[in-house]
C-alpha cells in the first residue's frame, strides 16, 4: 500500500469504519450504563441554592479551593490540555470545513499561526502530565496500561497533524494519512476506554450533584 | 456463622447502579481524590487513594455488567474477585475510610466515591470482612439497644440525675410533644450535660418534647458497617417509637452519622417518607435563634473554632447554622482552614472510631487537624457530634495539645439567659 | 529485414540540423535535471543510436494520452523523439489498417529488445472480452507483445494504475500493466509509469529520451514514476503555496479569494497529494496549469484519484463517511439494550433472591 492508497483508505473505508465503532461503541455503552437505574431518593429534600446537578456539571470544572496548589500539574497541564485540544479540533480552518461537510454547521475559524501554537502548547502540556502521570506516587500507583495507552492515542493525532501541516519528518500525503489514522484509532477505543469520560463525565458530575444537592449541599 | 463471598458478590449486584457505572467509567486515574483524602495527605501511601479503595468492587461491576467484561471473564482476562483479595481490602474500605465525603467533592470527573465506599461495604460485611469493632457495635446495637451497650436504666439514671441537679423534669414517653430528642450512647455514657442542655433549652423556648424508652438511641451502627437489612432494624425503632408518640420532629443528637442514618438514609431504609420531621439539634437551636426563642446572655472570650462534623456538613447540608450559634455566644470565634463543607474529617467517622485495628492510623492522619488548629490558633474547640469530640480528645491528648472540646449545643446552655 | 538507420543518420535524411539537434538534447538534458553540460554526450548517445522499435498498443482508453502528445508545438521535441525511434506500430497515429496493421505488429515483434508502450487499462473479466483489437484481446496482445520486449512504458494513468475504465466499480475487471504483472498474467518486465490523465507531452518525451541516452530505466518512485517529473507534489512547487501557508483560502470559485489568486486547497484541490510535473513544466507549451486557470488539482497523476471522493471536497475531509452510520447507532443501539435486558434480569434476580441479613452474616 502505497501513500495515496493509504490516504484514499484512511478518508474513505477506514473513516467509515473508525465512525462506525465509534456510534456503536458509545450507543451500546451509554444504554449498557444508564439502563441500571437507580433508586429514588425517598428522603425529604433541602433546598439550597447553588445545589443541584447542572450546578455541579459547571462546578467541576474548577479547582476546589487548595487543590490547585495540592496538585498544581494535574490542574494546570489539564486546562491547558483540554482547552488546547479543544481549539486544536474545533477551531482549525481544515476540521470546521469537515464538519461542514458532514453536519453543515460552520463557524469562524481561529486564525492557523494561532491553532500552530495551541498545538505546540497542548503537545507541551500533555507531555507533561504524561510525566507527571510517571513522577506522582499516586498516579503512578493507579495507572495502568490503558492510561498509557489513551494518552498516546491522543497525543498521536495532536502529533501527527502537526508534523503533516508543518511538513515534519514524512511527505504531507503519508503525514495526512497517518493523521487521519490515529484519529480513527482513537474513534474506535474512546466507547471501550477512560477515553469514554467524554460522555460519562457529564452524568457523573450530574448524579453526585443532584444525590448532594438533595441534602442541600452545594458540591 | 454465614458470611460468604456469594453473598457479598450477590449484595453488590443488587448495590451496583446506573451513578455507580456511571462512576467507575468517568475515572481518569488523575489521583486527585488522594489529595482530597486525610488518609493519603497525612500519610502519603497511594493505597489509600479513595477511588483505590473500590477497585474490587469496579471489577465486579464490569464482571457482571459490562459484554466487554463479561467477556474477559470468560476467557480469563479479567481474574473473578476472591476472598483473599476482599480480606486485603479491608483495611482500605474500612480502616481507612471514615467516608467524610471530602473525595465526592473534588473529583473532577464527578463521582461520588463516598457512595460507592458506603455500597462496597455492604458486600464486604455480609462476605465477612468487616473489622470486629463494628461487627461488636453492631451486634450490640441489635441486640442491647446501643453501640455501647447501654440500656434503658442508664438513660433513666441520667434523667434523674439532670433532673436533680436542674430541677426540669425530663418527659418520657410523652405522647402528641412537639419533638422527640435521641441521644447518642456517647451522650448519655461521656456526655450528660447534653441532656440537661435540651432540657434548658426546651423550656426557655416553651417547646414540649418528650423522650422515648424504646428508642432513644440514634447511632447507627448498621450504617457504618454497611448492612443495609441491619441499619432498617435500628431505624424502625425510632420510626415507630415517633409514631407511636405522635411527635412533630424527631431531633437527632450531636452524632453526624446518626443526624446521616435517621435524616437520609432512613426512609429509604424502610422504603417509604416519613410522616415526621427529623431535625439535627443544630438546626432546631437555629430555627429557635431566628424565632426569638432562644436568648443567650454573655460570651466566650477565648479564642474559638467550629469543627464541622462531616456527616453534618458536607453530608448534611447544615453549615450555616452552627456559625449563627457561635456568633451568639462567642467573641472570637475563628474559622480554621477549609471550613464548611471542605473542613478536614477528625479521622474517626464512618466506624473508624470503633475499629481498635484502625487507630494507629487514625492517630496518624490526626496531624491534619492538629496542624489546621496551630495555624489559626483556638484555645477552644467548639463541635456538634459526640463521636467527632471524643476523636478529636483522643487525638489532642495524643498529640499533648491542651485544648478542650465543647459541644454546641452545650455550650449554647451555659450561656442561656436566666428564666424571667 | 534491413539495418535501422541511426538517429543522426535518420535526422540527416529529415533534414534537421546537427543545431537544432543540439537544442533539443540541451530541452532534454533540463528536462531531466541534467546539467546543459549534458546535451552533448545526450547528442552523441542519441546519435549513435539505432532507432530502436516501439510498438504502442492502445487498450480501453480514451485516445487522450496521444492527443496530449500530439498537442504539440513546432519544432517539436515530440515529433523529434519519434524521429529517433521507430513507431512501427500505433493504430491510431499509423496510416496502415486492418490486416496490414497487424502485420506491421507482429513484424516488428519478431526482434526482441523492442519498447513497448502501453496506454489504456486491460480489461480480464470474463476472458478480457470486453476490449478486443482485430479479434485479439488486449490481455493477449499484451501478452504476446511483453514476451520479447525490453521493456514497457505505461502511458497515462489508465496503463499505469488502472485510471478511470478501473474506478468503482470496475466493471470490465480492468487492470493496469504493472498489476497484471505482479499476478503473474503477463510476463515480468521493467516497468516506467508515466501517468497523468493524460500525462505532460514533454514528460513523456522525456522519458523516452532519458531511457534512449541513457539506455536504462530511470530512477523510480514507490509507484513506478520516474522521480524526474514526478519527485515532488504539484504542492510543492505550487505559485499560490504562499496562501496556503498563511491560510488564505478561497473558498468559492468566484469569491475575492478566488479573483486574487488565493490557495484552491478548500474547493477540493489535491495539490498536496499528487506528484506531477504540472507545476514547473505546465501544459500548452509551457502556458499555464490547471491551478493557474483557477481550479484545483484532480490528482489525475495518482493511483484511484477517480474514487478518492469530490474533487471539490477538500483533502483534510472525508470522502463519505457516515454510510455505516445508520446500520451501527441500529446495531449499538440493539446491543446496548439487549445488555440493559440483560443486566436487568440480573440485578433482579439478584433483588428477588435476597436473603434479609442477619447479625449471622457477619462472620464466617
Ligand atoms: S470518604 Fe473521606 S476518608 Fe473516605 S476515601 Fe473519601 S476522603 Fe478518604
Ligand atoms: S479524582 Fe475522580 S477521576 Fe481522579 S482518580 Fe479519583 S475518582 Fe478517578
Ligand atoms: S492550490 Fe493546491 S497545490 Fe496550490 S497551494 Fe493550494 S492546495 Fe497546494
Amino acid at each position: 500500500m502505497n501513500e495515496v492508497e493509504l490516504l484514499n483508505w484512511v478518508r474513505g473505508p477506514g473513516l467509515n469504519i473508525a465512525i462506525g465503532i465509534f456510534l456503536l461503541g458509545t450507543i451500546w455503552r451509554l444504554f449498557e450504563i444508564y439502563s441500571l437505574g437507580r433508586k429514588k431518593d425517598l428522603s425529604a429534600p433541602r433546598h439550597t441554592a447553588g445545589a443541584s446537578g447542572w450546578n455541579t456539571i459547571a462546578r467541576r470544572s474548577l479547582a476546589p479551593p487548595g487543590m490547585l496548589k495540592r496538585s498544581p500539574i494535574s490542574y494546570i497541564g489539564g486546562y491547558v490540555f483540554h482547552v488546547g485540544l479543544a481549539i486544536v479540533v474545533f477551531l482549525f480552518a481544515p476540521h470546521i470545513e469537515l464538519i461542514e461537510n458532514l453536519f453543515g454547521l460552520s463557524w469562524p475559524a481561529l486564525p492557523s499561526q494561532v491553532v500552530d501554537l495551541a498545538t505546540v502548547v497542548t503537545l507541551a502540556a500533555m507531555v507533561l502530565v504524561l510525566v507527571d502521570r510517571i513522577n506522582k506516587p499516586v498516579k503512578r500507583y493507579l495507572s495502568t496500561v490503558e492510561d498509557y495507552f489513551t494518552w498516546a492515542v491522543t497525543f498521536l493525532p495532536v502529533l501527527t497533524g502537526y508534523m503533516a501541516v508543518k511538513h515534519l519528518l514524512l511527505p504531507y500525503t503519508t503525514m495526512l494519512a497517518l493523521h487521519i489514522l490515529s484519529v480513527e484509532i482513537l474513534l474506535v477505543v474512546l466507547p471501550f476506554t477512560k477515553l469514554f469520560h467524554v460522555f460519562t463525565l457529564f452524568m457523573s458530575r450530574w448524579y453526585n450533584g443532584q444525590a448532594n444537592a438533595h441534602k442541600g449541599v452545594p458540591v | 456463622m454465614s458470611a460468604s463471598l456469594d453473598k457479598g458478590v450477590a449484595v453488590l449486584k443488587e448495590m451496583i447502579d446506573a451513578p455507580i457505572a456511571s462512576y467507575f467509567e468517568s475515572c481518569v486515574h488523575c489521583g486527585l481524590c488522594a489529595e482530597a483524602c486525610l488518609f493519603y495527605t497525612e500519610t502519603g501511601d497511594p493505597k489509600y487513594t479513595p477511588i483505590h479503595k473500590l477497585e474490587p468492587l469496579r471489577r465486579i461491576y464490569e464482571q457482571e455488567y459490562t459484554l466487554l467484561g463479561r467477556l474477559a471473564k470468560l476467557v480469563g482476562l479479567s481474574k473473578p474477585v476472591t476472598d483473599d483479595e476482599l480480606e486485603a481490602w479491608k483495611e482500605l474500605v474500612y480502616n481507612s475510610c471514615t467516608l467524610c465525603a471530602r473525595c465526592s467533592l473534588v473529583c473532577p470527573v464527578g463521582n461520588d466515591i463516598v457512595y460507592m465506599v458506603r455500597k462496597f461495604r455492604e458486600g464486604m460485611a455480609v462476605s465477612g470482612h468487616a473489622p470486629d469493632g463494628l461487627i461488636g457495635a453492631v451486634t450490640r446495637t441489635i441486640e442491647i439497644g446501643s453501640p455501647m451497650g447501654v440500656k434503658l436504666p442508664a438513660v433513666q439514671a441520667q434523667m434523674k440525675h439532670v433532673q436533680d441537679e436542674t430541677g426540669i423534669e425530663i418527659p418520657m414517653d410523652k405522647e402528641g410533644a412537639e419533638y422527640m430528642v435521641m441521644l447518642s450512647s456517647m451522650e448519655i455514657m461521656n456526655f450528660p450535660e447534653y441532656l440537661g442542655a435540651i432540657a434548658k433549652i426546651m423550656k426557655q423556648a416553651g417547646k414540649t418534647w418528650t423522650l422515648c424508652s424504646t428508642a432513644f438511641e440514634a447511632t447507627n451502627a448498621g450504617i457504618q458497617i454497611g448492612v443495609s437489612d441491619l441499619a432498617k432494624v435500628i431505624v424502625n425503632r425510632i420510626v415507630e417509637g415517633a409514631e407511636r408518640l405522635k411527635v412533630k420532629t424527631v431531633i437527632s443528637p450531636e452524632c453526624g452519622h446518626a443526624y446521616t442514618a435517621l435524616r437520609w438514609d432512613g426512609a429509604n431504609l424502610i422504603g417509604r417518607p416519613y410522616t415526621f420531621k427529623v431535625l439535627h439539634i443544630l438546626e432546631v437551636l437555629d430555627e429557635f435563634r431566628s424565632q426569638g426563642l432562644l436568648k443567650t446572655e454573655g460570651f466566650e472570650t477565648t479564642r474559638m473554632t467550629f469543627h464541622d462534623p462531616c456527616q453534618l456538613g458536607r453530608r448534611g447540608g447544615v453549615v450555616e447554622q452552627p456559625r449563627n450559634l457561635m456568633n451568639m455566644v462567642t467573641k472570637d470565634f475563628v474559622e480554621m482552614d477549609d471550613p464548611g463543607k471542605y473542613n478536614w474529617c477528625c479521622g474517626g467517622g464512618g466506624g473508624v472510631s470503633a475499629n481498635e485495628e484502625a487507630e494507629e492510623l487514625r492517630l496518624e492522619v490526626f496531624k491534619i487537624k492538629k496542624r489546621q488548629l496551630e495555624n489559626v490558633g483556638a484555645k477552644t474547640m467548639v463541635t456538634a457530634c459526640a463521636n467527632c469530640r471524643i476523636v478529636l480528645e483522643e487525638g489532642l491528648e495524643h498529640y499533648q495539645m491542651d485544648i478542650p472540646v465543647v459541644g454546641l449545643t452545650e455550650l449554647i446552655a451555659e450561656h442561656l439567659a436566666p428564666d424571667k | 529485414m534491413s539495418r535501422r538507420p541511426t538517429v543522426a543518420e535518420q535526422l540527416a535524411r529529415q533534414g534537421v540540423s546537427r543545431r537544432a539537434f543540439l537544442k533539443f538534447c540541451a530541452a532534454a538534458a533540463s528536462l531531466m535535471a541534467l546539467p546543459p553540460s549534458m546535451a552533448p554526450a545526450i547528442a552523441e548517445a542519441l546519435g549513435k543510436l539505432r532507432r530502436p522499435s516501439v510498438i504502442w498498443l492502445s487498450f480501453q482508453e480514451c485516445t487522450g494520452c496521444t492527443e496530449s502528445l500530439t498537442r504539440s508545438h513546432t519544432p517539436t521535441v515530440e515529433s523529434l523523439i519519434f524521429d529517433m525511434i521507430s513507431l512501427d506500430y500505433h493504430h491510431t497515429l499509423q496510416a496502415a489498417a486492418g490486416t496490414a496493421a497487424e502485420q506491421a505488429r507482429e513484424d516488428a515483434m519478431k526482434e526482441a529488445g523492442y519498447l513497448v508502450l502501453v496506454d489504456g487499462s486491460i480489461p480480464t473479466r470474463d476472458g478480457g472480452i470486453y476490449s478486443t483489437i482485430a479479434g485479439v484481446t488486449n490481455l493477449q496482445m499484451l501478452k504476446d507483445a511483453l514476451a520479447n520486449a525490453a521493456a514497457v512504458v505505461s502511458i497515462g494513468t489508465c496503463a499505469a494504475y488502472g485510471g478511470i475504465p478501473k474506478a468503482d466499480p470496475n466493471p470490465t475487471g480492468a487492470k493496469s500493466v504493472q498489476a497484471l504483472m505482479d499476478e503473474g498474467l503477463v510476463p515480468r518486465k521493467p516497468v516506467i509509469n508515466v501517468p497523468g490523465c493524460p500525462p505532460i507531452p514533454t514528460v513523456i518525451t522525456g522519458v523516452l529520451a532519458h531511457y534512449l541516452t541513457f539506455g536504462e530505466i530511470p530512477e523510480l518512485d514507490s509507484l513506478g514514476r520516474p522521480t524526474m517529473f514526478y519527485g515532488d507534489s504539484i504542492h510543492d512547487r505550487c505559485y499560490r503555496r504562499p496562501f496556503y501557508d498563511q491560510g488564505m483560502f478561497a473558498k468559492t470559485f468566484d469569491d475575492e479569494g478566488a479573483r486574487k489568486g488565493w490557495c484552491l486547497f478548500e474547493l477540493g484541490c489535491k495539490g498536496p497529494t499528487t506528484h506531477n510535473a504540472c507545476a514547473t513544466t505546465k501544459w500548452n507549451n509551457g502556458t499555464s496549469f490547471p491551478i493557474e486557470s483557477g481550479h484545483g488539482c484532480i490528482g489525475c497523476s495518482e493511483p484511484d484519484f477517480w474514487d478518492a471522493g469530490s474533487f471539490y471536497t477538500a483533502l483534510s475531509a472525508p470522502a463519505d463517511p457516515l454510510t455505516l452510520a445508520t446500520s451501527a447507532t441500529v446495531a449499538g443501539a440493539a446491543i446496548g439494550v439487549g445488555m440493559s435486558f440483560v443486566n436487568r434480569a440480573k440485578k433482579g434476580a439478584a433483588k428477588s433472591g435476597h436473603e434479609t441479613a442477619t447479625l449471622k452474616d457477619l462472620e464466617k
